[in-house]
């Protein structure tokens, strides 16, 4: 029997399109997420430039005019205190990013530390973190929120707090579905084979599961920084936020004390509300995106 | 019937009440305020008590409300109440309980949760279902997006919205209240109808808030399912489509979505509240909103713990349930 | 039990009267396209199979032949496309209906038996609803007891117990489910009859049970089957003729027994001398290199990377599909007629 010998001949070779082409594609097919994130780039710019531009003292009480009509001088306004509110929209959503980010990336980051943990050493390790996570999943969070809100002096509730209140009980969530993840990665064949090669713990850790989870912690990131904002707003409209800095819902909260429609002022109510449905309404998009990107499955292809 | 199993969740249960009962409990006593001093520092202030009667009238509150006790005794003569649902005096209405409170706005509040609940179940998980379905003709397919992206406009702010164009523009239906002026309440259609009328808008806000969430679960379910091999063999077949929508692809989807309900309504109900406000119900949102105005400490707890209570209740009902809808969950 | 007056027996009474061939695929084409690219599942696949004929198809992994199989079936999703071809199933063209008149095609002109029967029994319904299901969707005025009949027929020929109607898919084992889908597969007397590797999950004995099944069944309604499956040794045992596949084109068909005596294109022998038999003891012998992938296929003959005989003409030239004398088909450039 004549051994068959290889010739390699030059295989005719298929262009590959490059990676900026392949991106926009994407973006084509998962028209959510390039929506959403073309939303909120422009509000991270209108901040931004805000910042630089607006006077941040006007967003406080007795700055300015009170209960002026929209103009020329004064793009949104001002309230019943005397704020501007173009400054306070600027510093407002400023806070509301802050308290995001703060609180979401604390929650995605107690996500994961317990989910991974909880997934790759198993045991009563596993059990415990579980268990304690289904406990207190039924559990209303916002009411409990409202308590400690409502608990705390006045004084002592800032920007700061308002993320460590929402953190509280919101990182249940990511901790289960990155838990998930890691074990169903854990059974794989790459960990194994991994493992069998010498290859350490930490290194498996780092190197071979944590690039496959990705996509799992953005999108949990994006949900938690979704909570947050909706629970600081939720709180802020209850009056229970730091009431003289201009958060979004503070305003609106003061806007409806004061009886803002009633007395012909619309503008209040009106900025912050338009500005907090453009955020949690660009975080939505981003998240049903990424939950595209997530699963595969879900992705429409011509 | 598998008594481990029903131990197990029964035990569940009382972990998840216990575990609420203690936050809600600690919480409060962990900050330097002193509610009730604070509470009468505010009748102080309004006049008409002699500065002795007030240190009285503490003493006397503390003894009845048990706050001068050691905190574990308080702790336990706590838990022990929980169990029997007495949340105490309110502060607001004394001498009416907390439960007395609830038990009156109760009735309206379960009304809109369940109205509200059911249709953003059966809307959302349909849209859902159809939104990841291939087969679905693309503008139906399309309707699925802008229900996610009203969820990120909060209930109170469409509340506002609905009230703003449907109620007071259109005038098409009531602004707020739970029943029209000069109606006296009354086991009738009339009556019902004209409290459902009442019920639309609010409703609606809730509604519109919460169908995204089931619209994107039940999307990401129906992926799944679409690429289960038992929905490809229905397709070789040569079933017609109608039937493996409905029998192959929905009955399945559907399925665990179903566990999903009792954990949507602790979600429901907390945008309730804010919306009860708004609309002038006379349901457990507006007590807590006054209760949380007026720093009515033991109100605030009591609804609190009986909303969380309800809800794992909800949860342990639903997965008792779940194995009748299941047969591969039944057990021998 | 009167269920021959259907058309599949008029047709295959037919056939088999005027010995023309109950399947016929003429030129199948299917192509992929990603992000990456094309590629070329289905290359102009031809070949066509007698009724009673039992014909299977091997090939690597990636050489098409589920990509055959679910092409016929007219199940090719999106963002893969059937391009072009025919194929004719006792006088109709498959290709050539429309939506809802293929949907009737399947499983009463011809049927697929999936791979894998783990998962392919909706869990939440119970089995008899699965066949009765599938019936009514062809049969819509069938009476009651006529689909009783029909499924008792069909859960008997594969050996199960009628009780099984009422169980669920959970109930039952991997063997088992494998039967049910073949009862399944033969409910409406097709024609032709696609099972795509219906025993690579089971265990030997359960294996041999399953392929018993296959051909009492195909006796019984003499169908045309295909048997996609890498399992040479069960191709040789069971099947009549066999079909190699290779980078999406069909590179030999012939009878059993010539193949694993006598195969022509060079891919087919490699495949054979790489079988070990009880003589030939020593180390094995694979064939060297990779299939290619199918988004870059070489020019010319798609094997001339890794053929002992590669010319100057196999690297350019693409071989056309040649009728041997003794009735095999090859594509290969050493076969050409003229030379």
């Amino acid at each position: 029997m004549t051994t068959i010998v290889a010739t390699s001949a030059p295989e005719a070779a298929v262009q590959q399109p490059g990676k900026l082409t392949l991106l926009l594609r994407y973006f084509n097919r998962n028209r959510g997420l390039a929506v959403g994130l073309i939303i909120l780039i422009a509000l991270v710019l209108f901040t931004v430039i805000g910042l630089m531009t607006v006077n941040p003292k006007h967003a406080y009480p007795l700055s300015v005019a009170t209960k002026q009509p929209p103009s020329l001088k004064y793009p949104f306004g001002t309230d019943f205190f005397g704020r501007n509110l173009t400054a306070a929209m600027v510093v407002g959503m400023w806070q509301t990013a802050v308290i995001g980010v703060i609180a979401g990336g604390l929650g995605t980051l107690i996500g994961v530390v317990l989910g991974f943990t909880s997934a790759y050493f198993g045991g009563w390790v596993d059990s415990t973190i579980r268990t304690v996570c289904q406990i207190l999943t039924p559990i209303p969070v916002l009411l409990i929120q409202v308590v400690v809100a409502g608990s705390l002096d006045k004084r002592d509730v800032t920007i700061i707090t308002m993320a460590l209140i929402v953190v509280m009980l919101a990182w249940m969530g990511p901790t289960l579905v990155i838990r998930a993840q890691v074990l169903t990665m854990k059974e794989r064949q790459f960990v194994a084979v991994a493992k069998l090669s010498g290859v350490g713990d930490m290194s498996i850790i780092f190197k071979e599961i944590l690039p496959n989870l990705l996509p799992f912690i953005a999108a949990a990131f994006v949900g938690q920084v979704f909570s947050a904002v909706f629970a600081s707003f939720y709180l802020a409209v209850l009056g229970l936020g730091p009431l003289r800095e201009p958060l979004l819902g503070n305003i609106i909260w003061a806007a409806q004390l004061q009886g803002a429609f009633f007395n012909g002022w619309w503008w209040w109510p009106i900025a912050p509300s338009v500005a907090m449905i453009l955020i949690l309404g660009s975080l939505a998009l981003i998240n049903m995106g990424l939950d595209e990107l997530a699963n595969p499955r879900v992705r429409r292809t011509e | 019937m598998n008594f481990k199993l029903i131990a197990k969740r029964l035990s569940f249960l009382v972990l998840v009440i216990w575990a609420a009962s203690t936050i809600v409990f600690f919480i409060p006593r962990l900050s330097p305020r002193n509610a009730l001093r604070e509470r009468f520092a505010e009748l102080a202030r309004s006049g008409g008590f002699a500065p002795g009667d007030i240190e009285k009238l503490i003493a006397n509150m503390n003894e009845q409300f048990g706050l001068d006790r050691p905190l574990l005794e308080q702790y336990w003569n706590y838990l022990g109440n929980v169990i029997r649902m007495d949340f105490g005096y309110s502060l607001n209405r004394y001498p009416a309980t907390v439960t007395d409170i609830i038990g009156q706005a109760l009735p309206w509040t379960v009304f809109l949760l369940l109205f509200t609940t059911i249709l953003s179940f059966i809307i959302g998980n349909l849209l859902g279902a159809i939104s990841a379905w291939p087969k679905s003709p693309r503008w139906l397919r399309g309707i699925a997006t802008p229900f996610v992206l009203l969820t990120g406009v909060p209930p109170v702010i469409m509340g506002v919205l609905l009230m703003f164009f449907i109620g007071f523009r259109l005038k098409l239906l009531p602004l707020g209240g739970p029943y029209s002026i000069g109606i006296v309440p009354n086991w009738s259609w009339e009556f019902a109808f004209d409290v459902l009328r009442h019920q639309m808008l609010p409703a609606l806000a809730l509604v519109f808030g919460s169908v995204g969430g089931w619209v994107l679960s039940m999307r990401g379910m129906g992926v799944t399912i679409q690429g289960e091999d038992y929905v490809n063999f229905a397709e070789h077949k040569g079933l017609t489509g109608g039937r493996i929508f409905r029998d192959y692809y929905l009955r399945n989807t559907l399925l665990p979505q179903v566990t999903g309900l009792a954990l949507a309504l602790g979600t429901v109900v907390t945008s309730a509240l804010v919306v009860e406000q708004l609309f002038g119900i006379p349901g457990l949102g507006q007590v807590l909103n006054n209760a949380i105005r007026s720093n009515d400490f033991p109100t605030i707890y009591g609804i609190v713990l009986f909303i969380t209570i309800a809800i794992a209740v909800l949860m342990a009902v639903l997965e008792f349930i779940y194995p009748l809808l299941d047969p591969r969950v039944r057990n021998q | 039990m009167n269920l021959a007056t259907t058309e599949a027996a008029a047709g295959r009474r037919q056939s088999a009267a005027t010995g023309s061939p109950v399947l016929r695929v003429e030129d199948l084409v299917v192509t992929y396209y990603t992000d990456l690219g094309r590629a070329r599942a289905l290359d102009n696949v031809s070949f066509t199979l007698e009724a009673g004929t039992k014909m299977g198809m091997v090939g690597e992994s990636g050489s098409g032949k589920s990509t055959l199989a679910l092409a016929m079936m007219r199940m090719i999703k999106p963002p893969g496309r059937i391009e072009g071809g025919h194929v004719w199933v006792g006088g109709t063209d498959l290709q050539s209906l429309d939506e809802e008149g293929m949907r009737k095609a399947r499983l009463s002109k011809i049927a697929y038996i999936p791979q894998g029967a783990m998962n392919s029994l909706n869990p939440v319904m119970k089995i008899g609803a699965q066949m009765v299901d599938a019936i009514k969707s062809h049969l819509p005025g069938e009476s009651r007891k006529a689909i009783d009949e029909r499924c008792m027929w069909a859960l008997k020929s594969v050996d199960l117990d009628p009780s099984v109607f009422q169980m669920f898919p959970h109930e039952l084992s991997g063997g088992m489910k494998q039967r049910v889908c073949i009862a399944i597969g033969i409910l409406l007397r097709p024609e032709v009859i696609i099972a795509d590797e219906p025993t690579s999950a089971l265990d030997v004995v359960t294996q041999r049970q399953v392929m018993e099944t296959i051909d009492k069944v195909q006796d019984d309604i003499n169908a045309a089957v295909i048997l996609i499956g890498h399992d040479m040794g069960l191709m040789a045992q069971t099947m009549d003729r066999v079909a190699v596949m290779y980078a999406g084109r069909l590179v030999e068909v012939a009878t059993v027994r010539e193949m694993f005596t006598n195969p022509k294109h060079p891919y087919s022998q490699a495949l054979i001398s790489s079988l070990p038999t009880l003589d030939n003891k020593g180390e094995f012998k694979g064939i060297p290199g990779l299939a290619p992938s199918l988004l870059r296929l070489p020019s010319g003959c798609a094997f001339h990377p890794r053929c002992p005989h590669a010319s100057d003409r196999s690297r350019k030239e693409k071989p056309k599909v040649n009728m041997l004398p003794g009735g095999q088909l090859v594509a290969c450039h050493l076969y050409d007629q003229e030379s």
